[in-house]
């Protein structure tokens, strides 16, 4: 069962009919509940960095996304879901984020022109994550978003995009991934990446068992 | 490198699409779900419904459509028409639309931007503005293009992208249902005023539209509804000629 967070920043039902048209349990979670039950966690979200950050401590989902990264469960935060797993903001007065990776998100510069970044725009695959497996080199996925992530360190990087800047639209680092993208809302792209995240959720539980003696 | 984008247009009234054309191999031509199922397949990078129902469960059939739609589409697509209040935007939202555009009640409202803007994020309010060449500049209308308020279209622009709109819809009303191109003119001087994106809209009648309207016009992205509906173009023979041109667009 896949849990998609909701902490009421916006719209989850595409991403939860998407990875449904891929053969996927999930359920909605309005609020934390037993781990064990999840094989993967996606933070979802659109709006304020700071409101949602003020929605995630009140109903207590800090900590649970903390322990769901501590326990290896693959968890995918896409757009602000992505920007949240970060150390700080600069949007509005600046706020901490959830600081699970090192770095910050900031604006784009008034001379990339157009802002938001609004629309498809390509991939440039800078690591062999699975979470990318099978896409294709300069992939269209579609973007919507005025801030973006500078991670502390580049090995977290697993593709970058090309908006006047090089910037960071894709993460992956142990069993954490982000998407700066809406794979929900990228075709045939879009569900390939998700399925390639229901995969490694499926092999969590592979995981699991192989603990209990089966062959890797 | 970010591409132009090409948005077809759907007017939906009661749930339905209104103009009834013949899409080869669509069960039922007239569900605009089938439509944009049709034209996701060809490719196409948004979708906007325009809502023109005017009874009063407009709504609901409003949501029902958005709820549809986000079932079976995994594309982003737009919902205008009629929309009110903060209540109407988050309904429509939630249902599973990526964005909300308003017409009317941003004029007779302009807070609804702002608030609108504050509580879902820019990304998802797009004022739409119809506007008409009268003498050296526009004006803009409402209601569906029956009243002319007095207000410049550029001044508008400018105010609607100060109070958080996040796209400009732009309508030429001299260009609507001519098949004549885009007024370029008017384009430019709106996507030149404003830092966010730009749709042109109103007159498509030929490929070469399109490409003007990106190139000349500098919108960002291009929306038509006749020659796409008629099956004069496809999508995909759109982007073929935008490409062969120069033109960044997503194969």
């Amino acid at each position: 069962m896949i849990a998609i967070i909701d902490y009421g920043m916006g719209n989850l039902r595409s991403v939860e009919k998407a990875l449904q048209s891929l053969g996927a349990d999930c359920s909605i979670l309005s609020r934390p509940r037993a781990l064990d039950r999840y094989t993967g966690v996606i933070l979802p979200g659109v709006g304020a960095f700071g409101d949602a950050m003020v929605n995630l401590r009140r109903e207590g989902w800090v900590e649970w996304i903390r322990d769901t990264v501590d326990t290896g469960i693959p968890f995918l935060g896409i757009c602000l879901g992505l920007q949240l797993l970060f150390s700080w903001s600069e949007e509005g007065d600046g706020a901490e984020g959830l600081g699970i990776v090192p770095g910050r998100v900031i604006k784009f510069p008034p001379a990339v022109g157009i802002i938001p970044h609004m629309g498809w725009n390509q991939l440039k695959i800078a690591s062999d994550t699975p979470l990318l497996a099978g896409v294709d080199r300069d992939s269209y996925v579609y973007f919507v978003h005025s801030y973006y992530v500078v991670p502390d360190q580049a090995e977290v990087i697993a593709a970058t995009t090309d908006y006047g800047i090089d910037f960071v639209s894709a993460i992956a680092k142990d069993s954490i991934y982000g998407l700066q993208f809406h794979p929900e809302k990228s075709q045939a792209v879009g569900l390939k990446i998700l399925k390639n995240f229901l995969n490694l959720c499926a092999g969590k539980q592979i995981t699991e068992h192989s603990a209990f003696g089966a062959t890797s | 490198m970010l591409a132009k984008r090409i948005i077809p247009c759907l007017d939906v009234k009661d749930g339905r699409v209104v103009k009834g054309v013949n899409f080869v191999g669509l069960r039922d031509a007239g569900d605009p779900v089938e439509q944009a199922k049709f034209y996701e397949k060809e490719g196409a990078d948004e979708l906007v419904f325009l809502d023109i129902t005017a009874s009063s469960d407009r709504r609901k059939t409003i949501i029902d459509l958005a709820q549809r739609t986000a079932d079976q589409v995994f594309m982003p697509f737009t919902i205008g028409g009629g929309i009110r209040e903060l209540d109407d935007i988050r309904a429509i939202l939630r249902a599973g639309a990526d964005k909300i555009s308003i017409n009317t009640a941003a004029i007779l409202n302009p807070d609804l931007i702002g608030r609108a803007s504050a509580r879902f994020g820019a990304q998802c309010i797009v004022v739409a503005i119809d506007a008409k060449r009268k003498g050296e500049s526009w004006e803009v209308f409402t209601h569906g293009g029956r009243n002319p308020i007095g207000r410049d279209a550029i001044e508008w622009a400018r105010e609607a992208e100060e109070r958080g709109a996040g796209e400009i819809l732009l309508t030429s009303m001299d260009g609507d249902g001519t098949l004549k191109g885009y007024d370029l003119e008017l384009t430019r001087a709106i996507a030149r005023a404003v830092n966010i994106p730009v749709i042109a809209s109103g007159g498509v009648g030929t490929l070469e539209d399109l490409y003007d309207g990106i190139v000349i016009g500098e919108a960002q992205a291009v929306l038509a509804a006749s020659i796409f509906h008629f099956r004069t173009y496809s999508i995909r023979e759109a982007k073929d000629y935008l490409r062969k041109r120069g033109v960044a667009v997503r194969s």
